[in-house]
């Protein structure tokens, strides 16, 4: 029926839910598919997508986005990394020798939205217990000015909350074909965990949604992406 | 980029680049032909055509030194240099171990707080030399860039401005209120250059379109050092081959 990508986008969407506005990234298809699935909904949503090819949203420079964040004007915001940690800080610099990108803006941008943390690779290469190096740290201590910081992490095997009082992720649930062990043996960090469900599959409303209008808008910004999960049926499904 | 291939064909050496607020091909291409001593970016990336190949080599090497950014920092610390103050505060930041890389950085108490409110200081940065692409420049060597403002505001604070333009108009586009918002005043701009489809294999907006395919094939090719050099053979060595429609 579903497929990981629309289970990931659906799962984003409800942990979004709240958002007015919403800025997202060039290489983030599944959380753009998730605010393109809360718009079809006819929430008001308004989604600010970085570097968008036509009809960018800024027209006072790439600063923009950093002076409308630090305002407070962007409720969600998505990050990922070479590594994450247990204390949520994140990694985008360099990790076991091998050099990565760079921090962007996660730094400023860590501090300034509710963020939630994106990374398709579940493994103990990326889920370390301490990144080699913090880009953006998990949290801060109280006299450090900060408006927001991590709320979840979405990876391809399962979903964590963030206590932000225990500065621990929560194992909320695994996805469909992951057990709660196998999430554990995947996981290079602890974290805590009582009552574990499973990820709930997109309901067939969601998946109408996402196969007809989601789709249709995603295809614009990332057509690899939206050829990739709805024209060509070369994704697993799921059950 | 076409001064990029210029500056690479005259074996320019010990560039250090800034990254406004990041890098892409045009770092790798310099990185991989032996220009550059120092790279200052909050990234360097090909975009979706993934890593940059020849910057994550010399960067694994230690071939060049590599000072680590987060974007809202390079604006702020050209802000500072475009009013000539010389530093400007920030917020988030604290807690990265961006902040004790940067002897350009420093937490000070907010002034203005009655409680513990430690914030970044920035310091001005000043290039010696800003450099990019346009879409037109006029008479009076004004040059237009449309939204890309931080083009305007690298061009404030840098001490020479260097600029390559699809196009040349007549007259004076400060005189146009259309225009004139996209402009940056002749008062900044040092030199100007045509150079037609300057941009390629990167685009200007509602000229030419991104060549994916070839950003593809370079992110493919400069995998290694011997792809790297056939590139460079093919697209650099031999002046402007195939930057002109075919």
């Amino acid at each position: 029926m579903a497929k990981p990508q629309e289970l990931l986008a659906c799962l984003i969407a409800r942990l979004i839910a709240d958002a007015s506005h919403v800025a997202v990234g060039a290489a983030s298809p599944i959380p753009a598919t998730a605010c393109e699935l809360l718009r079809a909904q006819g929430k008001p949503l308004r989604v600010t997508r970085l570097h968008k090819r036509r009809g960018n949203p800024f027209s006072e420079g790439s600063r923009e986005l950093f002076d409308l964040a630090g305002q407070g004007r962007i409720d969600y915001f998505f990050l990922g990394g070479a590594q994450i940690d247990g204390e949520a800080n994140l990694n985008l610099v360099h990790a076991e020798g091998r050099r990565f990108p760079g921090s962007f803006g996660s730094a400023f941008m860590y501090f300034a939205c509710r963020t939630i943390l994106f990374r398709e690779e579940h493994s103990r290469r990326v889920l370390v217990p301490r990144v080699e190096f913090v880009s953006a740290p998990g949290w801060s201590p109280p006299e450090v000015a900060r408006r927001a910081g991590p709320v979840a992490l979405v990876t391809g095997k399962a979903h964590f909350a963030w206590l932000a009082d225990k500065r621990r992720f929560r194992l909320v649930s695994v996805h469909p074909g992951e057990t709660p062990a196998g999430v554990r043996e995947a996981t290079g960090f602890e974290y805590d965990q009582d009552t574990v469900g499973e990820t709930p599959l997109p309901m067939p409303a969601e998946l109408e949604l996402l196969r007809g209008p989601v789709a249709a808008a995603i295809a614009t910004d990332y057509p690899e992406f939206a050829r990739r999960v709805w024209n060509s049926g070369t994704e697993p499904e799921l059950r | 980029m076409e001064a990029v291939r210029g500056l690479i064909r005259r074996k320019a050496s010990g560039l250090k680049l800034l990254g406004i607020p990041v890098l892409g091909l045009s770092a790798d291409l310099l990185i991989g032909a032996g220009c550059v001593a120092e790279v200052h970016s909050s990234a360097v990336s090909l975009g979706e055509a993934g890593l940059a190949p020849r910057f994550g080599d010399a960067a694994e090497r230690g071939a060049i030194k590599v000072v680590d950014y987060t974007c809202p920092a390079v604006h702020t610390a050209l802000q500072a240099t475009e009013k000539g103050v010389p530093y400007l505060p920030l917020r988030g930041v604290l807690g990265s171990d961006l902040v004790p890389a940067h002897a350009d950085w420093r937490v000070a108490q907010n002034p203005f707080a009655g409680a513990a409110d430690p914030i970044l200081l920035v310091a001005a940065l000043v290039p010696d030399v800003a450099l990019f692409h346009a879409r037109w420049a006029d008479e009076a060597g004004n040059v237009w860039v449309g939204r890309r403002r931080e083009l305007a505001t690298i061009a404030h604070a840098a001490r020479h401005t260097y600029v390559t333009v699809e196009e040349f108009r007549a007259g004076d586009m400060l005189d146009d209120e259309l225009l004139a918002p996209g402009v940056i005043s002749a008062t900044y701009v040092s030199g100007i250059a045509r150079a037609e489809r300057g941009a390629w294999p990167l685009g200007v907006p509602e000229l030419y379109a991104i060549d994916d395919a070839h950003l593809m094939a370079y992110a493919r090719a400069a995998r290694t050092r011997e792809g790297f050099e056939n590139y460079l053979a093919e697209f650099v060595w031999q002046s402007r081959k195939s930057s002109l429609p075919a």
